[in-house]
């Protein structure tokens, strides 16, 4: 029977949740305030929320002027729309080509693809690396992108998508005159946008926190993005002093707190419709 | 002038032959119809004429012109679909314009912002807009512009599928199954909607469909497919009174027509368990023929005729009946022949008909059809004599 759970049940689960929320919270809250309070407050033995004496202004101006800040909110920025950008231009024309066109192997190219996504990144870091050094890429912008530019979760997801787009479609297309590229690009995005949108989340998200890869191949400071940048922070800046190391790691992941609040309703769209836990 | 012609079509999919030797000739300006079962290939020479799939033999032509080696785009045709095929991100405005815009456009002309650099490309999308405009205005469908497909009914995105194929005002319209997705009123009004269309177009029309009201309604001709083969090639009246194969008529005419297994006696007639009936047939004794005769057709005795009028009749049980309001179909169980025969009457006799009652089914000579045991009709002079009169 449905009707209104009692209240109760309700209310157990409204407790159930909030503790949940608090626990995936608190390490923020903490860092959050912590990026606040002056140093011997941090190390005080008495734990407060609020800090009794206001240290924002200094913990934040030390993380931006210390260290380039910006300039990692900069690289950031270029890395993950560059990656970003490339996959897409890849993904695209080969989950269409996987979903729509007819040709031989065909299937053993699209099982090439699921073996793809079973390989952790890790496995194929140390060829990379030496790939990268033979062709004397290492410490660019182009190292932090390239090893990126295919992705096989992208293809097989657009791929799924794209197969849920009817064949009458393409075909009213094609009678209309326009080419497969005008298909791929004018027909098939547009119609698998919700898939774009949630690729393009996992996408950013992912690159914007990778700290391992640009670990290995960047060792010029210009070049990092946030993550490293944190941490050449806290190896020879700021040492212990978590104020304004935690003030840093606010201002790296704000831009995506910020742009999850503004798309908040297509992130949790882009999560379940490719039903995967992020 | 755009007749098309099709000359001896095959297509296989791996090893199913979809469809073996199909010609046809389809005049200019003609609405013709292919009819047949799923499965039957019809759609698949639709798409082999649109250029959507290749055929493995055959030649195609479209007005004077060989289209075998042409894309889609070129062949001077419109399609309609099934799916309507809208593109989802475009308005119904922007649904019309897309072909007319590939058409008439280069890609260059084509980037956003070109408009501004050059009054050509104005004037053509001047044009174009008026022509979306005139294509709506023709199919009533003004107000629909500004949607989105997603915001129409299916009525709705039918009209504009019919509207995507017009405005690129090609010689040859395709349609493929455009109504089967409607609900049952919906698809008799675009019956008439689609017949009136091909009316003031004066354009050829080829039309598949699987129902058969579709085709007798709205045709100048029918084919009639089965197994890959078009069986019969003509006008929705001679499909129905004179097919030439066994499976045309038993897939045309609601409900279906009656068939009983006779038995050639070698006296130019045949042998209905007893019942003798004179066909001028020329077959040796003892073949295996099938009797073909339409419920309206048939009569029950004491109605038509007395036993002795001279109408042949066969004696039966009446099992069933069947009262539609304008029809009245009593199906009455043939024990003689193992095989029940559905005849119909005026539902205002339905008293007369008690269930269970013994009944004499007149089964009256010239309305009969005999088909061979391959299927194949075997004409009788009395036949030709009811037909030429």
């Amino acid at each position: 029977m449905i009707g209104r759970p009692s209240p109760w049940f309700d209310l157990v689960r409204h407790v159930t949740l909030l503790a949940g929320a608090a626990v995936m919270l608190a390490p923020f809250v903490w860092m959050t305030v912590t990026s606040f309070k002056p140093p011997h407050e941090i190390f005080a033995a008495e734990l407060t929320l609020l800090p009794r004496q206001w240290h924002a202004y200094e913990n934040y101006r030390e993380a931006f002027t210390k260290v380039p800040m910006l300039r990692y909110l900069l690289n950031g920025a270029i890395v993950t729309s560059a990656i970003f950008a490339l996959q897409v231009l890849v993904a695209v024309p080969c989950a269409y080509a996987l979903a729509k066109l007819d040709f031989r192997g065909r299937g053993l190219i699209f099982a090439m693809v699921l073996l793809g996504i079973l390989i952790p990144s890790h496995v194929p870091a140390i060829p990379l690396y030496i790939m990268l050094w033979q062709v004397k890429l290492l410490n660019t912008y182009a190292a932090l992108v390239i090893p990126f530019v295919i992705s096989v979760f992208g293809i097989f997801l657009m791929r799924q998508f794209f197969k849920t787009v009817p064949d009458e479609l393409i075909q009213a297309a094609r009678l209309d005159g326009l080419s497969e590229f005008a298909i791929v690009w004018r027909i098939m995005v547009p119609a698998a946008m919700p898939a774009v949108i949630s690729f393009g989340i996992f996408s950013v998200v992912a690159h914007w926190n990778d700290y391992f890869w640009p670990l290995l191949v960047i060792n010029s400071r210009e070049l990092a993005p946030p993550p490293l940048g944190v941490a050449y922070f806290r190896n020879e800046e700021a040492g212990h002093d978590y104020g304004p190391l935690m003030a840093g790691a606010v201002i790296i992941i704000a831009p995506l707190v910020l742009a999850f609040l503004a798309a908040q309703r297509r992130f949790i769209e882009g999560m379940t419709m490719t039903g995967l836990k992020g | 002038m755009a007749q098309v012609e099709l000359t001896g079509i095959a297509k296989s999919f791996g090893e199913v032959r979809v469809l073996r030797d199909v010609s046809l000739e389809i005049r200019d300006g003609e609405f013709v119809t292919i009819l047949g079962p799923s499965g039957c290939g019809k759609s698949t020479l639709l798409r082999i004429i649109a250029g959507l799939e290749r055929q493995d033999a055959g030649r195609i032509r479209i007005g004077a012109r060989t289209v075998d080696t042409l894309r889609p785009n070129e062949r001077d045709i419109a399609m309609v679909f099934q799916s309507y095929a809208l593109y989802p991100h475009l308005t119904v405005a922007g649904n019309l314009a897309l072909p007319l815009r590939m058409r008439l456009l280069s890609w260059q002309q084509r980037l956003p912002g070109a408009r501004w650099f050059s009054p050509h490309i104005r004037a053509v999308e001047r044009d174009i807009n008026r022509r979306v405009s005139e294509a709506a205005a023709l199919l009533q469908m003004e107000t629909l512009l500004p949607r989105k497909p997603a915001q129409l009914s299916g009525g709705q995105k039918q009209r504009v599928a019919v509207g995507r194929a017009m405005v690129r005002e090609p010689r040859v319209f395709l349609m493929d199954e455009p109504l089967s997705n409607l609900d049952a009123e919906l698809r008799v009004h675009m019956r008439a909607e689609i017949a009136q269309l091909h009316r003031r177009l004066g354009v050829t029309f080829i039309y598949v469909t699987h129902d058969q009201a579709e085709a007798m309604t709205m045709s100048d001709r029918v084919v009639v497919m089965m197994d890959g083969q078009p069986l019969q090639f003509s006008s929705p009246g001679a499909i129905y009174s004179d097919p030439v194969d066994l499976r045309v008529a038993r897939f045309v005419g609601s409900p279906r027509i009656n068939t009983l297994p006779g038995v050639t006696t070698g006296r130019r007639s045949i042998d209905l368990a007893g019942l003798e009936l004179p066909f001028d047939v020329a077959l040796a004794a003892g073949e295996r023929v099938t009797v073909a005769i339409r419920p309206a057709a048939t009569g029950v005795a004491g109605q038509h005729g007395l036993p002795g009028s001279g109408v042949p009749g066969l004696s039966g049980r009446l099992v069933h009946r069947e009262n539609l309001g304008s029809d009245l179909f009593l199906h009455a169980r043939i024990d003689a022949l193992d095989t029940t025969v559905i005849v119909r009457q005026d539902p205002s006799a339905i008293d007369a008909f008690p269930l269970g009652m013994q009944l004499q089914v007149d089964i009256p000579v010239d309305q009969a059809l005999a088909f061979n045991s391959a299927g194949a009709r075997i004409r009788s002079r009395v036949v030709a004599r009811a037909a030429a009169s």
